[in-house]
């Protein structure tokens, strides 16, 4: 199987479901960029080139560079998805997600629901997340447990390449608005992708590993994380099973539940503040619908309750990192780990 | 049900009587949704009457075709009423009943319906305003011809949104209309108190926009305003028309205005636009009071008949509760059944 980059993976989905439905449109800030300007035309496809080479291949009709307005460019996005397109909107960081909220609680999110089931929004909005970057407080956040805690609106955090394009492409073809959180550390990462189309369903968890002493169930870029602290505490003798729910809306419970009662111990990796993230909500979860399979407490691996700090000596403790995954699980295992 | 004016040619005075009767309708609907709230038997807790303010819908919307679509504000229903609606349906959807056009889940400040090009009424102020340039861009992509439309208040003249929705339309050339219905309140502060920039369209001049401000007494002024804004959006050229009115009653039904003085309301009230366009039929000969009482008599039939509707109407079953979250198809992940035992189980 082809190997493609994150990145790669992205801009392929995009690509195929341009050329299969003529109304898939997409929008953004600079995501194709240049326009108007005296030089190149696709000079950006994106602040991370994620979308280079679209425009090119389609039309500036159906590559819209907006103004820097979020709220209208959503706003708009919405609408014309509840009047028959299928756009793509590109929310460079989602911490740009506070100046247009409204555009995506109030409205995407509603349409449907107030409207009395008569509004379909095929709306899709790809946003980058997640620190790591030397971005700082207003480029690095996750806020993916925000957009979780609204009904109406669906959640996938891809953590690799083959799950990129997937989701997305699920994404793409789905009647509800779908917020897509694309790690920004991520998008060079390699990974197996195939050529041709493919949806990966919402809702059904991967499970990348399979053990016997703890369940760890991880989002996004964490999940790559947890898998390697899995591999290493493979070899002190830890057996670990790894669940990667792709979605945090809807939640995959079932497979949550079941792998957690198989081992009885739980640790979540969550690279969100630790105040009603999903760290929290599945040790809510576990522990309200099978307490009694428990053999230890649910161990939560978060990022502390402060904004992202600039200094690269701060932001490489904030972020949550193997070594930490690792000591969770030890914990959970009890004295003599 | 009387069917919207669509006909007939802007400024003529054959359908003045057309424009009166909209009118008439929509002031008896509002009397009507202001009588039940008084007496305890609207479901909601909200309610924004557009009393004042009949000639900003009928005369704007007469000019309005199949395929237009239109957001409006949460001061809405005499815009959705003379695009067409059904009023029982209406009424319905104000007292939270399965037969509303929104199944009762969305009351009095989100009805919509997409079959009739409402795109949903919306309660935040200025929050419906950018989904018509989204409609615009679908219009346009898909050769429709078709404008769409977003009413607001004046209150949305002060929120960053509607800005950069005109910057949008006018960017991209879109077959869009911005109607401010300006009735001079916000809530209870008057638009003096409000912003220091009283012409209005000129805002949207700046943006690039045809712009014009019209005095709403004349429901054949506004219906003349509207008809250059549309012809010119339904060629790529964005429009916003300002219409000057009074909003005869306090915010929400509850509200006794005591924040303006009875000299304002009287010289606000002064200005009637349906009594304008009655006593301009008499004047012209083109109808008597006989013809004009009997109308009148047939729409308070009418409209006493929205309220039987709505009192007779089921409410929606609890199961609906979870329904429509989102598309059809849609896991359930649990059964619809066993939420509603779980939450009646807890009180």
């Amino acid at each position: 199987m082809p190997k493609k980059s994150y990145r790669q993976a992205i801009n392929e989905a995009i690509r195929q479901e341009m050329a299969r439905d003529e109304r898939v449109i997409i929008m953004g800030e600079d995501i194709s960029g240049g326009m108007g300007a005296p030089g190149e035309q696709d000079a950006w496809g994106g602040p991370m080139g994620v979308t280079k080479g679209i425009m090119p291949d389609f039309s500036r009709d159906r590559v819209l560079d907006t103004p820097i307005t979020e709220s209208a460019f959503i706003g708009c996005a919405a609408g014309a998805a509840a009047t028959g397109l299928r756009p793509v909107a590109e929310l460079m960081f989602v911490d740009f997600m506070g100046v247009c909220f409204d555009q995506i609680f109030n409205q995407a999110a509603k349409f449907k629901y107030m409207f009395g089931g008569k509004a379909v929004t095929p709306l899709t909005i790809r946003t980058m997340y997640g620190a790591g970057f030397r971005a700082a407080s207003q480029h690095s956040q996750c806020l993916y447990p925000l957009f979780t805690h609204i009904p109406g609106l669906k959640v996938a955090l891809p953590s690799n390449p083959y799950e990129a394009k997937g989701l997305l492409t699920q994404a793409i073809r789905d009647d509800d608005p779908v917020i897509v959180f694309e790690h920004k550390a991520m998008y060079d990462d390699e990974g197996e992708v195939p050529d041709e189309a493919y949806t990966i369903p919402f809702g059904e968890a991967n499970v990348t590993r399979e053990g016997d002493d703890v369940t760890i169930v991880a989002f996004g870029r964490m999940v790559n994380f947890a898998n390697e602290a899995a591999d290493n505490l493979e070899k002190a003798g830890i057996s670990c099973t790894v669940v990667d729910p792709r979605t945090t809306s809807p939640l995959d419970r079932d497979t949550i539940l079941e792998t957690t009662e198989e081992t009885g111990r739980l640790v979540v990796v969550d690279e969100a503040h630790p105040r009603c993230n999903m760290a929290s909500d599945i040790v809510g979860l576990v522990s309200q619908e099978m307490f009694g399979a428990l053999k230890a407490a649910p161990q939560m691996v978060t990022a502390p309750h402060c904004p992202v700090p600039f200094s690269p000596a701060l932001e490489d403790i904030y972020v949550p990192g193997v070594a930490r995954i690792e000591a969770a699980v030890r914990q959970a295992m009890g004295k003599g780990h | 049900m009387t069917a919207p004016p669509n006909a007939a040619a802007p400024g003529s005075n054959t359908d003045l009587v057309e424009l009166y009767r909209g009118m008439r309708r929509v002031r008896t609907f509002e009397e009507r949704v202001g009588e039940l709230f008084v007496r305890g038997q609207s479901a909601g807790s909200m309610l924004h009457l557009s009393i004042g303010e009949e000639s900003a819908a009928v005369g704007f919307v007469s000019l309005m075709r199949d395929g237009d679509t239109f957001t409006t504000h949460h001061r809405g229903h005499g815009i959705f009423l003379a695009r067409g609606a059904d009023p029982k349906r209406m009424m319905a959807e104000i007292g939270g009943k399965e037969a509303g056009y929104c199944r009762g889940k969305g009351g009095s400040m989100h009805i919509a319906d997409m079959g009739l090009g409402h795109l949903g009424a919306n309660a935040i102020v200025g929050g419906g305003i950018p989904a018509v340039v989204g409609a615009g861009l679908a219009s346009r992509h898909d050769g429709r011809g078709a404008i769409s439309v977003a009413f607001f208040g004046d209150g949305a003249m002060q929120q960053g949104i509607l800005y950069e929705s005109m910057n949008m339309a006018a960017l991209w050339d879109l077959p869009v209309i911005f109607v401010c219905i300006n009735n001079q309140y916000g809530m209870g502060t008057r638009i003096e108190q409000a912003t220091r920039g009283r012409a209005l369209h000129e805002r949207a001049l700046a943006f690039g926009l045809n712009a014009e401000t019209v005095d709403g007494l004349d429901v054949r002024d506004v219906r003349e305003a509207a008809s250059r804004l549309i012809d010119a959006a339904r060629d790529g050229r964005p429009g916003f028309l300002a219409i000057e009115c009074y909003r005869f009653f306090g915010h929400a039904r509850m509200d006794k205005s005591p924040y303006r003085s009875e000299q304002d309301e009287q010289e606000g009230r002064a200005r009637d636009p349906v009594l304008f366009a009655r006593q301009a039929l008499l004047d012209s000969g083109q109808a008597d009071e006989a013809t004009l009482d009997a109308m009148d008599a047939g729409i308070a039939a009418e409209m006493d008949a929205t309220i039987d509707f709505a009192a007779a109407a089921a409410e929606p079953p609890l199961g609906t509760m979870f329904r429509d979250v989102y598309a059809p198809g849609e896991p359930e992940p649990e059964a619809v059944a066993t939420r509603i035992d779980r939450i009646l189980a807890r009180g």
